[in-house]
């Protein structure tokens, strides 16, 4: 399969009758760093469900470069931060080689505080998860994807409920790591804060709608097409700015 | 002081303090996973389905643990088999068809009038048929719990946790969920004639919620738990004794005032610890 991680063919999906994606051909290479984007129900998560093997599709094929590493970052609404767990223990749950032992050998205690360092968590092995900034909680699921060296990173997501600052931070690191060689495929809904920055779009809402650079992409008829709204892209230090085309109408003032 | 020694010089007392200790310490381990999974309705279904399985073993002359322990595999896939082919939630098939096990049991005990202390001693505990046979039932399990739990310790913490990301990096997740569910079972039929089934949820959720709300680490949750659990069994048993109440009722008291000492000097971090943790239904 070439020099393809991920490829998926013609591959369709849906519970009973009800089709979440249908006849999806998609591609992520070695390196890349990959988008996407739709409307909420779009079938963004079903992709990323399908490529880890979690549904099969009803047809079509989903195939993974033999002994591909991947790791998945959950979408931080779906952590139960109420769970006992600290920092350390999160990240010594990736830990899976042949140690049977509960407790952490000196070189996987090393390994954690490694990555803890890398992603500027240095010192907080023993702190409860809650007990974290949005930031930081996003960069500890990141932290435990990272510690298995995967060679695609698939992330649901990841700046989902946090604020501008977290949410720029979170990006230069998933730049930073996509740098270094590993692979990345994340969901998002937002179009100007993450989607606009990333080198590869796609826009899907159940099928593909235009895959590309978000120049290429952020169009208003693709943006159309896929979230059933008019949308503008106006152009601010040569990227795309998607704007609300219902919200530039001028109010009439009674 | 002789008075307090006792009981020591009995032997059916001293079986029924080992495994009310081993019992509890086993209830409080296992209870770390049902509580954080929120599977108390679980353990709290299966303690009474099998209790059908108890009286009818009973009754034919079969080995209970043979006889209540096929009984309660049979309602394990019964729920299964209810919750895929009906259009009902797990938890309906769980309340309806452990319920009517547990009926069934009790319209077979006064029908056919088996053994009636016996058939109490199940339901409420009891330290009197406690024999040389239970004691060593009961440290299996444990032993083999205790080794379960050491040796895939990060494979059910991550499934307990996170059990979509654990199936993604490669543990066998409908696996560890069978491994546990096993190790529920065998707990709650070999620690059923000393907590009754009545009671025998609440020894697996009282000693992991007080753990909760005294840290925020699993690895000291885990053992916390398994150590009160352990107090638990140790001191209601002497108790029980002394005062001449039912040992599963003493039991789950002396659990309940740990819960009340640990929610009042535990203060608000302590109780927000447990703000989501799982119920009995």
């Amino acid at each position: 399969m070439s020099d393809a991680l991920v490829r998926f063919e013609d591959v369709s999906f849906g519970y009973g009758h009800h089709p979440v994606l249908e006849g999806v051909s998609l591609e992520v290479g070695v390196g890349s760093f990959v988008g996407v984007v739709g409307p909420s129900g779009s079938g963004k998560t079903t992709l990323l469900r399908l490529l880890v093997g979690a549904v099969r599709p009803t047809s079509g094929t989903v195939q993974l470069r033999p002994g591909l590493r991947v790791a998945y970052v959950p979408q931080v609404e779906t952590v139960n931060w109420n769970f006992p767990v600290t920092v350390g223990e999160v990240l010594a749950m990736a830990q899976l080689g042949k140690r049977r032992l509960p407790w952490r050998s000196a070189e996987e205690r090393r390994a954690i505080e490694a990555m803890l360092e890398r992603l500027g968590l240095g010192g907080l092995a023993e702190r409860h998860i809650r007990a974290l900034s949005g930031g930081q909680q996003q960069r500890v699921f990141l932290a435990r994807a990272l510690i298995g060296s995967p060679d695609l990173l698939l992330m649901d997501e990841p700046t989902s409920g946090v604020d501008v600052r977290t949410r720029h931070e979170i990006l230069h690191l998933l730049e930073e790591l996509n740098a270094g060689g590993t692979a990345m495929l994340l969901t998002t809904h937002d179009l100007n804060g993450i989607a606009a920055h990333l080198p590869h779009l796609v826009c899907m809402n159940r099928r593909i709608l235009g895959q590309g650079p978000p120049a290429a992409v952020l169009t208003p008829a693709v943006l159309e097409a896929t979230y059933g709204a008019r949308m503008d892209v106006l152009s601010h230090a040569g990227m795309p700015v998607v704007v609300d085309a219902e919200l530039q109408r001028p109010r009439r003032v009674s | 002081m002789d008075a307090l020694w006792e009981p020591f010089t009995f032997a059916f007392f001293r079986n029924g303090l080992l495994v009310a200790t081993m019992a509890g310490a086993l209830c409080g381990l296992i209870g770390t996973y049902v509580v954080l999974r929120s599977m108390s309705f679980i353990g709290h279904g299966l303690s009474h389905a099998i209790f059908g399985g108890f009286v009818a073993s009973s009754l034919i002359g079969v080995n209970y643990l043979l006889g209540a322990g096929l009984w309660g595999l049979a309602s394990a896939l019964a729920i299964g088999a209810v919750t895929r082919r009906r259009p009902i939630g797990s938890d309906a098939a769980i309340g309806v068809i452990t319920t009517a096990s547990f009926a069934i049991g009790l319209v077979l005990g006064d029908v056919f009038r088996g053994p009636q202390e016996s058939f109490d001693a199940a339901l409420f505990g009891s330290i009197l048929g406690v024999s040389g046979r239970d004691v060593a039932s009961v440290a299996s399990v444990t032993v083999g719990a205790v080794a379960v739990v050491f040796f895939a310790y990060r494979r059910l913490l991550f499934t307990t946790f996170d059990p979509d990301v654990a199936s993604v990096s490669g543990v066998r997740t409908a696996r560890v969920d069978a491994l546990l569910m096993l190790v529920l079972a065998t707990s709650i039929l070999v620690t059923l004639k000393v907590v009754g089934v009545t009671l025998l949820a609440a020894t697996l959720v009282i000693p992991a919620t007080v753990a909760r709300m005294m840290t925020n680490s699993f690895s000291k949750m885990l053992w916390l738990a398994t150590g009160i659990g352990a107090l638990c069994g140790f001191v209601g048993m002497i108790l029980s004794y002394h005062l001449n109440w039912k040992s599963g009722p003493t039991i789950v008291l002396v659990g309940t005032v740990l819960f009340c000492v640990a929610l009042t000097f535990g203060g608000r971090q302590g109780r927000s610890r447990v703000d989501h943790l799982g119920h009995v239904g």
